[in-house]
């Protein structure tokens, strides 16, 4: 999605426990030209550090102290519900849909990302889905969509296998450009698979690339 | 070594047990005269005194007697090598304190039983050892000592009976005396073996069966939770650690294939990536077996609709739990839905599956449904269930459809507390 995509340099807040892991991600979002104005190990100190530096995005761990459950994407939630607005990213270290609907049913479900911690690996896709979450993007892992729509539901069965294949990467939040190049087909396909897929699912045409994303995700997380 | 086998084997007479015989016999005759004077004054004391009150704690302590007395008198047979006799059968309080002991105490046949033996060692037993030492140890030895006592007063009495004058006299019943002695021993060796046996048949490990099984079933389920602790524990550790780790190399890996100019050595980069990008997937799937996060972070619906999410075979979900179960609930639930759904995909060829349930009547219940022709393993499941007194019943005909019933008895957990 090039239009939407910011390639200013973004401040962000960054909460992970694990030292080794945060440090290793100061050094990549460093290395791509970011500026992490915090990086903390807890949540309170994340709460405390996004209210202070007002960043562009937070990127937070779940799994944080004191309990050690999902303290993290709670307070994702919450700075979102204090600041409309901010853009989050969760990495979690499983796929875990309830973890992905509180996410996306905060706010109104745009500028949130959800991700595997392993897509860290994949350092240039990940900070690609960093600036598509802080220019308001929705990015969710493919590992979320993938159990999506293994989920029975009789219209997802009149898809042709592209159009699912498509219905999936519209649903992680890529840009028509970006699906056409990974199924390495033109735009225009692209464009066409997906009025195709609309009208099968009964979903409306929607031009607005986070809209569409959006919609798909609430069909089906219906 | 017992005293059963020495007396059975060759040098008894030359070997230390005659001694630990009548060292037996003589503790016996002790603890019994001791035993005769407490328990027996107790009851005595303690009964007048009830009537005014005073003697009702006098009496419920000489009722626990039986307990000191049980324990030395196990701890005692090891003077015969027949022991020391394992516990006899009292079981643990279930809550810390003194009441619960004695509650506990009062309750159970093990504590009465030694009481009865106390009495019979009080009243019988301990004349029976004196007597049986006086007649195998004392009379030969005063006989042996015949001529002593001869030289000493001019004359020596055997067994107070006959009077000896003589030396000839004295020194034949001396020589008798000795023979006596021999075939004491033995006597005393057979009495204290006998004397032992009892002690073991009476206060030895002994629990009735309905004491067992509780027992049993207690053991088991704290071996369940134990169990579970570990898989969370372990969770905890792989996730902390190794994952962590993994994650952070790939990360550098992902750096470095930046910095790197196309070659050789950036196409060994990148399967290194590759690779441990893929042993992280591994460690992940790995580590959501052991224990799933959801579960603990979310509860059982939401556990399902995850396990549900991941089967191969399309899952028809149909849970409502509105309250949260206690976690040895919800794992045992989750752990049959798992795996019912695993054997679903492995086993019975099934299209389709189906999950439904809910909690009621102070149960939850749960069915699993496919419509395949059925699958194996389920006694593990079973068992799974049991620990927590729930039914597992299967309906597989020939052909399917297969449905699996679970119900477990149990309360919601009260909201406040989230981990109980």
């Amino acid at each position: 999605m090039p239009a939407t995509t910011v390639d200013r340099p973004l401040r962000v807040v960054l909460a992970e426990d694990s030292v080794l892991l945060r440090d290793g991600l100061v050094a990549l979002l460093t290395r791509f030209g970011h500026e992490v104005v915090a990086a903390v190990g807890d949540a309170d100190a994340l709460l405390a550090a996004a209210t202070e530096h007002r960043p562009d995005i937070v990127v937070t761990d779940v799994r944080m102290p004191p309990g050690f459950q999902d303290e993290g994407l709670h307070a994702a939630v919450r700075l979102r519900e204090e600041r409309a607005g901010l853009s989050v990213l969760v990495l979690s270290q499983y796929v875990q849909r309830a973890y992905a609907a509180e996410l996306l049913d905060s706010g109104d479900g745009t500028g949130v990302g959800y991700l595997l911690k392993d897509r860290v690996g994949q350092v240039e896709e990940f900070v690609d889905a960093l600036r598509e979450v802080a220019a308001g993007g929705t990015v969710v892992d493919p590992e979320v969509v993938r159990q999506l729509l293994r989920r029975r539901r009789d219209p997802l069965t009149r898809l042709t296998p592209r159009e699912r294949e498509v219905l999936a990467l519209i649903a992680e939040g890529r840009s028509n450009g970006a699906i056409a190049r990974t199924l390495v087909v033109s735009e225009a396909a692209v464009g066409k698979h997906i009025g195709s897929i609309l009208t099968k699912l009964d979903l409306p045409p929607a031009d607005d690339v986070h809209r569409r994303v959006l919609a798909v995700l609430a069909y089906l997380r219906a | 070594m017992s005293v059963w086998r020495a007396l059975a084997g060759r040098g008894y007479l030359r070997s230390a047990w005659p001694w630990r015989a009548v060292a037996y016999l003589a503790g016996g005759a002790l603890l019994g005269a001791v035993v005769l004077v407490v328990v027996l004054g107790g009851l005595v004391v303690g009964g007048a005194l009830a009537v005014v009150l005073l003697g009702l704690p006098l009496l419920v302590l000489t009722a626990l007697a039986g307990i000191p007395v049980a324990a030395v008198e196990r701890w005692r047979l090891r003077v015969t090598g027949m022991g020391p006799a394992l516990g006899g059968g009292h079981r643990v309080p279930d809550a810390p304190g003194l009441w619960a002991w004695l509650v506990t105490r009062v309750r159970e046949a093990a504590t009465w039983r030694e009481l009865a033996y106390a009495v019979l060692l009080g009243l019988v037993l301990w004349p029976l050892d004196a007597l049986v030492l006086f007649c195998a140890l004392g009379i030969p030895l005063s006989m042996v000592a015949a001529p002593v006592f001869l030289a000493l007063d001019g004359e020596a009495k055997a067994v107070k009976l006959w009077t000896v004058g003589t030396w000839p006299g004295a020194l034949g019943v001396a020589v008798l005396g000795l023979a006596l002695l021999a075939t004491g021993a033995y006597a005393l060796g057979v009495v204290a073996g006998a004397r032992a046996e009892l002690v073991r048949a009476v206060l030895g490990a002994k629990e009735d069966d309905g004491e067992r099984v509780l027992h049993l079933v207690r053991s088991r389920a704290r071996l369940v939770d134990a169990f579970e602790a570990e898989r969370r524990r372990i969770e905890r550790d792989l996730h902390d650690g190794a994952q962590q780790r993994l994650v952070a190399l790939t990360m550098s890996l992902g750096l470095a294939r930046l910095d790197v100019p196309p070659g050789p050595l950036a196409d060994q980069l990148a399967k290194a990536h590759t690779e441990a990008g893929q042993a992280l997937a591994d460690l992940r799937e790995l580590i959501h077996g052991i224990h799933p996060k959801v579960l603990t972070d979310y509860g059982l619906e939401a556990a399902v609709a995850d396990a549900a999410d991941r089967s191969p075979v399309p899952v028809d979900l149909d849970l409502h739990l509105p309250e949260r179960l206690p976690q040895p609930v919800e794992s045992a639930a989750y752990f049959v839905v798992g795996e019912a759904l695993a054997n679903v995909a492995r086993h019975s060829g099934a299209n389709r599956a189906a999950v439904s349930g809910g909690y009621g009547d102070g149960r939850l219940t749960l069915h699993i449904r496919d419509d395949g022709r059925g699958g194996t393993g389920l006694t593990g499941l079973a068992d799974r269930v049991s620990v927590l007194d729930g039914t597992l019943s299967l309906s597989s005909p020939p052909g399917g459809p297969t449905l699996l019933r679970v119900e477990i008895p149990c309360r919601p957990r009260p909201s406040t507390d989230p981990c109980a």
